[in-house]
């Protein structure tokens, strides 16, 4: 059983026994409801948190098998062969998804589909049941026109299906197609359906129904999709102004802003009220570096202890050389899995994401923030953004004096790098070639960047 | 405001005073406000359940009366005493009521929550009233078939003017119904974070009976060494301990026992002798003392006595220099309580800071007498469930093990005025100095 008796475990580091049996989260509703983006947004959180997840949808298994999209007439409830196929593609898409949970070490697989009739989720479940798997549905109910017409503006247009269409003519036509559906649709009933577990969102978040939350997984599941929305906002993310141990080349500590530093907490206050943003929340860490750049700000700000670097334990404030010179075994066993490796007494990447948790969950609730912390703690928030996996994480590039501005679009996140014209040292040390526990210093120190 | 809606017997009570005494325990100073009570001293003897009669027009105006006294003293409060969240537990079952609660709220500028509690399972409502209403002051002089009738008349009284929060005319509030014990749940427009911590947390709970068991890893070799923090394995008594406990366990015969330990090697040792898979976690690992750890308190007062003092002072609040403070201990808990809270039978294994953190939660412990808890070595406490709160049993298991209570000096205040004297005195000297220096 995971965690049972291992005090240097290369295994993730599971606060929870995420249950052993797979689960199969399974989406209904009409079309342009949101069902892609909640599964797309909800599988970059579930690897996040250290949850394999992977999203099957089986739009994409019909574009393979139908390689041009003609009309909406293909969803006519009473185009059979339409049917046959759409019926084919959703059991490849069902094979698939038995390959991930059952031999490639998935837990969660999101089957992405309308599933409106009772009659196919029937069929999922059976399927769910032959193999062991656990099912939740996670329904999307919207009527407001508003919302609807916005959703295919900013995901349909731009689809596969149509790439030879004007505006008007994929708009009419994509109306029709969710025409299609909403005759044989039969939404998840609080009577009919009470054996199932799901969660039925309304209207975007307004209204939640949640029935049979079964275990931990679902429960964190159910708390996540209460917590996003889809207001437009902006957040913005950089470190702290340069610091005095930065300048030094040591890393970790608690040290204050250089001149340098201090000129770029002033660059940025005018920036940020240059971005003119109504309603911004700042928030830091509690370490000097950032409280002082945030100052500079002069508006109210926020401290999280969540948000402090990560601990180095027995490496604070050493130069990489120094580490290199005191303990070599552990700096080449850093490089060799930077994202798990622990410092002695200290913290791991991964241990950094599980307390970033609470501030991604927030940061989902709030609208217009300012992040400003440090290297390591940017890099995990980052690749929560930006969807990197764990061997990408360690080494995102998060240079000093750098705003990064995320805009959530479409089905992801547009980035956009400001680079605040301050200068500053480079803290950026890429992965050496050697990594090997017998190599040499030279070859340990290969990548160091300069400093005093 | 948080505003309970239900019949009686659905465990209004019991969610408000759950929920409370989590709300405090994260840092949110919140209090309850039962309207039963206020009945109570009201109309000091309990006759019947005619009181309850919706014709009965002089107990209505008693009733209504008691409802305002209540909204007045959560009104004192939120303006006076500095709490931030207010529950109101009381039936407000019809939309009149509710409406009053409601304008009331919005004159003074409160956010509203309701929570609505809907159960029609005849064998959970009996299990309700024979667990916490027939004990009740109201039913002394009864016996229980007694109370349990009259109960279930006044029950009735409510049914006929109940109206239940509506999808369509209540959309504009924020809410959150629990159907049947939490198998299911309606939520409306939650309005902030702490609407959605609250939300999370109900839907985390159970009634379940189950027990948890939580003691600390068996005697280290830096406890028998009078040393706090580090990570050391356990002593020849602390091993001792770990096959006892293993054989305590086994005699209890626990259905389905999960078994949490921290990452360090003292409880995984522990844990190690019991024979059975358990789950590390690292947000169970004991207080970080910064630069004291591993240091004896005779150590920490000739290098620290500032901060020894400091801590004596504000034991919750103060923060080892490099370490942590009580808070934040409890802030990294917060996802194991949530998880415990999920669970059934769960025995955790963990260190005396952290313990002291978790039972503070169970036994619903102010800040101030939290790092003051006793949990000795070699003992097991096992917390069960039981009306509104919880039934506390420790098990010694005969191993004798060193003492790590270290009680709030008296002395405290006087050593602490004669650090500042002697740091005084210092100053003097050297402004004494310097001023003949520019002579």
């Amino acid at each position: 059983m995971r965690g049972a008796g291992r005090s240097n475990s290369t295994d993730p580091d599971r606060t929870v026994c995420m249950t052993n049996c797979p689960t199969l989260i399974v989406t209904v509703g009409l079309p342009a409801r949101g069902k892609t983006y909640i599964s797309k947004k909800l599988t970059r959180y579930l690897n996040w948190i250290g949850v394999p997840t992977k999203e099957f949808n089986v739009g994409q298994y019909r574009r393979e098998c139908v390689k041009i999209y003609k009309s909406f007439e293909f969803f006519r409830p009473d185009n059979e062969e339409g049917l046959k196929i759409r019926k084919q593609c959703a059991s490849a898409a069902l094979n698939d998804v038995r390959q991930y949970l059952t031999e490639e070490g998935g837990q969660v697989a999101v089957f992405d589909a309308t599933n409106t009739t009772r009659e196919r989720r029937e069929t999922i479940n059976r399927f769910a049941e032959q193999n062991g798997f656990k099912v939740f549905f996670v329904e999307s109910v919207c009527e407001d026109p508003d919302v609807i017409a916005e959703n295919i503006v900013q995901v349909k247009l731009g689809s596969p299906d149509y790439t030879h269409c004007n505006t008007e003519q994929a708009v009419e036509d994509f109306m029709k197609r969710i025409k299609c559906y909403e005759n044989s649709y039969q939404p998840l009933d609080e009577v009919l359906d009470r054996e199932l577990s799901f969660i039925k969102i309304i209207d975007v978040g307004r209204r939640y129904l949640v029935n049979q939350v079964q275990d931990h997984i679902q429960s964190r599941i159910v708390y996540y999709l209460m917590n996003i929305h889809i207001t437009p906002r902006s957040i913005y993310l950089c470190r702290h102004g340069e610091s005095e141990l930065n300048v030094r080349g040591r890393i970790g500590g608690d040290s204050g802003l250089t001149a340098r530093g201090k000129e770029f907490a002033r660059c940025l206050g005018q920036f940020m009220h240059k971005q003119g943003i109504s309603d911004l929340k700042v928030w830091t860490s509690q370490m000097k570096r950032t409280i002082q750049t945030a100052e500079a700000l002069g508006v109210p700000y926020e401290q999280w202890k969540a948000l402090n670097e990560i601990d180095a334990g027995v490496c604070e404030e050493l130069m990489y050389e120094e580490i290199q010179q005191r303990y070599p075994l552990e700096f080449a066993l850093r490089d060799q899995d930077k994202y798990r490796y622990r410092y002695p007494k200290g913290e791991s990447y991964e241990d950094l994401v599980q307390r970033l948790e609470p501030v991604i969950m927030e940061l989902e609730r709030q609208e217009n923030v300012l992040v400003i912390c440090h290297q390591a703690v940017m890099r995990c928030l980052l690749a929560y953004f930006l969807d990197k996996t764990a061997e990408e994480l360690p080494y995102l590039k998060c240079p000093l004096h750098s705003v990064l501005k995320l805009t959530p679009v479409a089905y992801g996140c547009k980035v956009e790098r400001i680079s605040l014209k301050v200068e500053a040292v480079n803290t950026h040390r890429e992965r050496p070639e050697n990594v090997n526990v017998h190599r040499t210093a030279e070859d340990a120190l290969q990548t160091v960047p300069a400093h005093l | 405001m948080i505003v309970m809606v239900g019949l009686p017997a659905r465990g209004k009570t019991y969610i408000s005073k759950k929920l409370t005494r989590y709300l405090n325990w994260i840092g949110v100073p919140t209090q309850v406000f039962n309207l039963g009570q206020y009945r109570r001293e009201a109309v000091k003897s309990y006759k019947n359940y005619e009181f309850f009669r919706p014709d009965n027009e002089e107990a209505m105006n008693i009733r209504r009366a008691c409802a305002l006294n209540a909204l007045k003293d959560i009104a004192n409060y939120f303006a006076k005493e500095q709490g931030q969240v207010a529950v109101f537990d009381a039936t407000n079952t019809t939309r009149e009521r509710r409406g009053v609660i409601i304008s009331f709220a919005k004159e003074k500028g409160y956010k509203v929550f309701f929570i609505e509690s809907i159960c029609d399972d005849p064998e959970i409502i009996e299990a309700n009233i024979m667990e916490v209403k027939v004990s009740s002051p109201d039913y002394e002089n009864c016996d229980k078939e007694e109370a349990l009738e009259d109960f279930l008349k006044r029950i009735e009284c409510y049914k006929t003017t109940y109206v239940s929060l509506d999808d369509e005319s209540d959309r504009h509030l924020s809410y959150i119904k629990i159907f049947n014990v939490g198998s299911r749940y309606l939520v409306n427009r939650v309005q902030d974070h702490i609407q959605s911590r609250i939300v999370y947390y109900l839907m985390n709970i159970h009634v379940t009976p189950r027990s948890i068991y939580l003691s600390r890893h068996g005697e280290s070799e830096l406890n028998l060494l009078g040393r706090i923090g580090g990570d050391s394995g356990l002593s020849s008594q602390g091993k001792k301990y770990a096959s006892t406990l293993s054989e305590f366990i086994r005699d209890q015969a626990i259905k389905d026992l999960k078994v949490w330990t921290s990452h360090m090697k003292r409880t995984i040792q522990t844990a190690e002798a019991l024979g059975v898979a358990y789950e590390q976690w690292k947000a169970l690992n004991e207080i970080d003392a910064g630069v004291c750890e591993e240091m004896t308190y005779e150590e920490i007062q000739e290098n620290y006595p500032e901060e020894f003092a400091m801590r004596d002072q504000d034991k919750y609040r103060y923060r080892y220099p490099k370490g942590e403070s009580y808070e934040d201990l409890v802030h990294r808990l917060e996802p194991v309580i949530m998880e415990l809270e999920r669970q059934e039978n769960v025995l955790v294994i963990c260190h005396q800071a952290v313990m002291r953190c978790l039972l503070a939660y169970f036994l619903d412990k102010s800040a101030d007498e939290l790092p003051y808890l006793k949990c000795p070595l070699h003992t097991v406490l096992r917390l069960t469930p039981v009306a509104y709160g919880c039934k506390i049993e420790p098990f010694y298991l005969n191993i004798k093990a060193v003492n790590t209570h270290r009680e709030k000096p008296v002395v405290s205040q006087r050593t602490f005025n004669s650090i500042a004297d002697h740091q005084f005195q210092q100053l003097i000297s050297m402004v004494y100095l310097f001023s003949r220096m520019w002579m």
